[in-house]
């Protein structure tokens, strides 16, 4: 049987910030209803591609291809449009946005998202606190948020760009469940991770990048048997 | 000494209201200066000279087109916002990337040129304006003294318009884009928002309030091509002292200066035109960032 298309393929990605060239020719594949993670050290190039894929970057090369459609020369809010879904390092929450004006930022770009109502039984903490300042949120409701607007959108590929960085375990947990929850309802999440353990409890495959390249792709039931090549890239 | 400054009160009270009818022009065209800076970061220079527009496009759909004040009141500014929407895509928006002094220096000449034109066709010295009919009547008994119907629908109409734009910004979800990209517009942007657009039509937006301030203006003041650039002058120490940006700082601080104008008017005669400037000074000294200013 033909594999068909994945659903996002990436082909000798390069990006540029200004001067400095960031990405050397990146090469992944993301298929309908995976958890892809990007695994690397600071400063490898994971944000990169996660920013050249979404657009952000100004400068880019290569091939970006969702659903069949190239995407290399489209402007951010096309990429959006197409169904590409970004929750970015810093969250981006609006400091002079309420926690429901916040949610409700990201247009819907395709039918079936989560309602509000969905996202508030997912999200209790969101609804007691939906007329604060978007910043006023502890860090884990930021992220929790930031990840919530996203999937009102109802974009089939969700980037995740180190969702439990600096989140006290227990908030960990509650990120690993949301993913979780996130890929039985069949939506496909590209996600950014240096903190390995908890990549594996939620990825199908992943992916190793180093100086702007990928170097390595694992799949989750091989991981355990290359512990030690792991080790060697990611220096844990 | 006390019932001597209360007489002199008294008898000065015209001028604190007539000082309110200044401060609904500051409010208006610091407002609008204030939407414009917050999403584009461009001070706009050339706000005196849209406003000049305004009133004198009035003049022309009656002078012309036999379009009388109350089509020209929504006219006016989608005619002079639509010319906000060309400076925008055409020069403006080429300067984004760049420091704050560059669009400050564009738009500057533009005001330049845009005056430059406007008194070469029309010359200098004024055209009249009348006001409508149903607000040219008696003027008004206020007990302490006689307003005109037209100055009193001038403070209406600015507290109307101020306070729609308030609410538009902070109450709706075209407020939030505005507001959210304001902060962040690259992320707006990824969302899906068509930001660049977004950014023209909040110029051209900014443009029209200068606009509407412009008609209101011109059966006030005669329809001259520098009538913007003496006004602009005060606006922007409004702004300075508003904070730049904001949007309920600068109606606040355009009616309220407008009111320390009027009072200095009476207490002071001679300070009421560097009076504006004192403040300023003052303020920038304690509060850099303006009164309602975000540091």
């Amino acid at each position: 049987m033909p594999q068909a298309e994945p659903l996002l393929k990436v082909e000798g990605l390069q990006a540029w910030y200004g001067e400095s060239h960031v990405l050397h020719g990146v090469g992944i594949e993301v298929r309908q209803g995976e958890v892809v993670t990007l695994l690397g050290r600071n400063g490898a190039g994971k944000t990169t591609t996660l920013r050249a894929i979404m657009g952000l970057v100004a400068k880019r090369q290569g091939s970006v291809r969702f659903e069949g459609q190239e995407l290399i020369g489209a402007r951010s809010d096309r990429i959006a449009r197409a169904g590409i879904a970004l929750c970015p390092e810093e969250r981006g929450i609006f400091a002079s946005l309420d926690v429901t004006e916040n949610l409700l930022l990201p247009p819907v770009v395709r039918p079936g998202g989560m309602d509000i109502e969905a996202i508030y039984t997912l999200f209790p903490n969101l609804k007691e606190r939906a007329r604060s300042p978007g910043t006023k949120l502890s860090g884990g409701e930021q992220q929790m948020l930031a990840i919530a607007r996203i999937l009102r959108t109802g974009a089939p590929l969700l980037m995740l760009d180190e969702p439990t960085e600096g989140l006290a375990p227990v908030i960990v947990q509650q990120i690993g469940r949301t993913i979780r929850e996130i890929k039985a309802r069949g939506i496909t999440v590209l996600l950014v991770e240096q903190n390995f353990r908890f990549a594996q409890t939620v990825a199908d495959r992943h992916y190793v990048m180093e100086h702007g390249q990928v170097v390595d792709a694992v799949s989750n039931q091989e991981l355990a048997g290359s512990m030690d090549r792991l080790h060697a890239y990611l220096g844990v | 000494m006390l019932e001597d400054l209360l007489f002199q009160l008294e008898l000065g009270l015209p001028q604190v209201v007539l000082g309110l009818v200044n401060g609904a022009f500051y409010a208006l065209l610091s407002l609008g200066l204030a939407v414009i800076f917050g999403m584009l970061n461009v001070i706009n220079f050339a706000h005196g000279a849209q406003f000049m527009m305004g009133a004198f496009v009035a003049w022309m759909l009656l002078n012309y087109g036999g379009i009388g004040y109350w089509p020209a009141l929504i006219l006016a500014p989608l005619i002079v916002g639509a010319f906000g929407v060309v400076l925008e895509r055409t020069m403006i928006s080429r300067l984004y990337k760049l420091d704050h002094l560059y669009g400050l220096l564009l738009t500057f000449g533009m005001a330049l040129i845009i005056e430059g034109l406007f008194r070469n066709e029309f010359g200098s010295s004024g055209m009249p304006y009348s006001p409508p009919e149903i607000l040219s009547g008696p003027p008004i008994d206020l007990g302490f003294m006689f307003l005109p119907k037209y100055r009193l629908w001038v403070v209406v109409a600015a507290l109307v318009m101020s306070l729609t734009t308030w609410l538009v910004i902070e109450k709706t979800r075209l407020g939030a884009y505005l507001r959210a990209a304001t902060e962040n517009a690259a992320l707006v942007q990824a969302f899906g928002v068509n930001v660049p657009r977004m950014v023209t039509l909040t110029y051209a937006a900014g443009v029209a309030l200068a606009a509407f301030a412009g008609v209101l203006a011109a059966p006030i003041y005669s329809v001259n091509p520098q009538m913007g650039s003496s006004l602009i002058i005060v606006v922007f120490a409004v702004v300075v002292i508003g904070g730049m940006g904001s949007i309920l700082g600068s109606v606040v601080t355009g009616f309220g200066l407008g009111l320390v104008e009027g009072l200095t008017k009476v207490v002071y005669p001679e300070a009421s035109s560097t009076v504006i400037f004192v403040i300023m000074a003052i303020v920038l000294l304690a509060r850099p960032a303006g009164l309602f200013g975000r540091a």
